[in-house]
């Protein structure tokens, strides 16, 4: 008995630790991911008509496809592909959105109401109408898809960052801090910017999700990237074409890796915020 | 009263129109910026034409005039309604629009009201069980599927009930090889379930995790309390007391989604073959059709607009509160 009643008492790990874990866990399977693909030579999906169409086994755990390529190199890399995209475009919607929220909180009431209209035109047209606009109008290809995502991301983080630095502006300690004297630029390193911050990096690690699922929502449609190139997107589509052939692992793997790449970021994300918000982080 | 509820819509209907009017004119600039040759699109890669050809095809298009007149000449006739000739249809953008619009609002109607319906009644089960096995698995699901992408949601249905139980058909929104006017309504419907359902899962999760958030608030709140201790059942408190509170925040949810809704039903339609707007937008982007495309743009932000309005007018309706500050102004 008395065993039982210490392994009650003292958990294994303690639950920031536990909560470190997830999020360093998560960067690292993302970096690898991302890094296999960078570095991964084209004969590791080379076609090979010796092995049309393979289910799963242990030498191609995700099967082949119809030219004998290698499911797992194709997904890796297009995962890669999809997550350098996705971190690429989210990271500069995010600058964005710092740069207008803080000028639509610092700037007086004219610039905030431009702002505010600004992402309300933004928000008007549908995500995906949108993506398809931009990328349409550059001439498809990669950079349309990271312009459109860029350009299209950066609304919900704006208003964020506007309301953090609305709310700190007119705190009392930032009051005081003025009236004794301080500067604009200490008040806005030393005061604003702590609060700012840690919001800002949640707000950005949760943008690439979408991102990423945004990126690969386009080129399943056939913007974007060539065919040619292994992107989830592009291998999602081809397979819709199997569909009836009942090669089931070309469309179930390769989406639930990209399911899982998402949920990853999502973890890195929420576990973050937990850390970071006070009211959470001491429990 | 009627006067400030008036107010509000007025100020709400100005700014709509504003932002309606620079969806307008960006979409004009990002068209002028593409490097597609309209005389080219126009004519198709197969047949060549002559150099003076091509000079006498932008003279009556007014290509040779300056962006800015360009631009009024197309507002103008924008106003008239005139959105210029889809290339791949061969047929006015408005025509097209019109059709296709006929096929998706059946489809995205019944979603937005699928998802509606289920995503609150999941959302309030979870919070009446909440820390129950029952809650853990909505919480689950609804988190595995706000992250998964939509398509591959509607492959995965598409090859489960249509390849393999073969309860439903494998796309298109009406059978093959039979006349607009001989398809029955069964079959529509039977060609309607499965995109529907595609594109009611991803907005289910989002109301459904928002509702329970909502209901869990306000149980803990003194009034749920006092209901229970004057001999209220939980369910009959949640009835009386919860529904009232968390209706509000759901709809505003449920119509915010609609511009969601709009960018889902693209990838849903393309999944499914099924021939909507949407599929339209896909077609007209990937064969260089830019007056649909602008077209389809300029058709959906008139669409979320309209969402927001519908939205805005309704508030007073169901928020008491809402009046009463109207009529405080």
């Amino acid at each position: 008995m008395p065993s039982k009643i210490v392994a009650v008492g003292k958990p294994l790990v303690n639950r920031r630790t536990w909560t470190l874990a997830i999020i360093i866990a998560a960067i690292v399977i993302l970096i690898g991911v991302a890094a296999a693909g960078v570095f991964m030579l084209p004969d590791a999906y080379a076609t090979n008509f010796e092995n049309k169409n393979l289910p799963p086994s242990f030498s191609h755990l995700f099967g082949t496809d119809w030219m004998g390529r290698d499911m797992l190199a194709r997904t890796v890399k297009g995962l890669s592909t999809s997550i350098l995209i996705g971190v690429l475009a989210a990271g500069i919607s995010s600058v964005i959105a710092v740069i207008l929220g803080t000028l639509s909180a610092v700037m007086g009431k004219k610039v905030d109401q431009a702002v505010l209209w600004l992402i309300d035109m933004v928000q008007g047209i549908p995500h995906l109408i949108l993506l398809m606009l931009i990328s349409f109008m550059l001439g498809k290809g990669l950079q349309g898809v990271m312009v459109g995502i860029a350009v299209s991301h950066w609304p919900n983080l704006a208003r964020v960052v506007r309301a953090e630095v609305l709310a700190v502006k007119n705190a009392q300690f930032v009051q005081a801090s003025r009236k004794m004297g301080r500067s604009r630029l200490f008040i806005a390193v030393r005061h604003i910017l702590p609060h700012v911050v840690p919001q800002y990096i949640v707000g950005l690690i949760l943008l690439f999700p979408h991102a990423i699922l945004h990126e690969a929502s386009i080129t399943f449609l056939g913007f974007g990237l060539s065919p040619e190139e292994p992107a989830v997107g592009v291998i999602l589509s081809e397979s819709m074409r199997y569909l009836t052939s009942g090669f089931w692992w070309l469309t179930v793997l390769p989406g639930a890796a990209l399911l899982l790449i998402v949920l990853l970021f999502d973890a890195i994300g929420d576990n973050l915020r937990t850390i970071i918000d006070p009211y959470s982080a001491q429990e | 009263m009627k006067k400030g509820i008036a107010k509000i819509i007025a100020e709400n209907f100005l700014r709509g129109v504003t932002l309606l009017i620079a969806v307008v004119i960006v979409t004009f600039l990002l068209a002028n910026a593409s490097p597609i040759d309209p005389i080219s699109a126009y004519v198709g890669s197969e047949s060549a034409i002559s150099e003076e050809q091509r000079a006498a095809i932008a003279e009556y298009w007014g290509l040779n005039e300056p962006p800015a007149g360009r631009l009024v000449s197309w507002l103008k006739a924008l106003a008239n309604g005139d959105m210029g000739r889809s290339y791949y249809f061969q047929q006015p953008v408005t025509a097209v629009i019109g059709e296709r619009f006929a096929q998706s609002i059946m489809l995205m109607g019944v979603a937005w009201v699928l998802s509606g319906i289920f995503g609150f009644l999941l959302g309030v089960i979870s919070a009446a069980c909440r820390n129950s096995p029952i809650d853990k698995a909505i919480k689950t699901v609804c988190l595995l599927l706000s992250s998964s992408p939509a398509f591959w949601l509607g492959l995965l249905l598409m090859m489960v009930f249509a390849v393999k139980l073969g309860w439903f058909p494998l796309g298109l929104s009406a059978p093959i090889g039979k006349l607009a006017g001989e398809v029955t309504i069964w079959e529509r419907l039977h060609h309607l379930v499965l995109p529907a359902v595609t594109l009611s899962i991803t907005g289910v999760s989002n109301i459904a995790l928002h509702t329970r958030q909502k209901l869990i608030d306000i149980m803990e709140s003194d009034f749920m309390l006092f209901a229970q201790a004057r001999g209220e059942g939980k369910w009959q408190a949640i009835r009386r007391h919860g529904f009232r509170n968390i209706l509000l925040p759901a709809v505003t949810l449920q119509f915010a989604a609609i511009s969601e809704l709009f960018g889902g039903s693209v990838l849903a339609e393309n999944v499914f073959s099924y021939t909507g707007i949407g599929q339209a937008a896909v077609l007209a982007g990937t064969h260089g059709d830019t007056p649909l495309l602008m077209g389809i743009a300029l058709f959906s932000a008139l669409f979320v607009f309209c969402g927001n309005m519908i939205a805005n007018l309704l508030y007073p309706v169901i928020d008491p509160q809402i009046r009463e500050v109207a009529h405080a102004k």
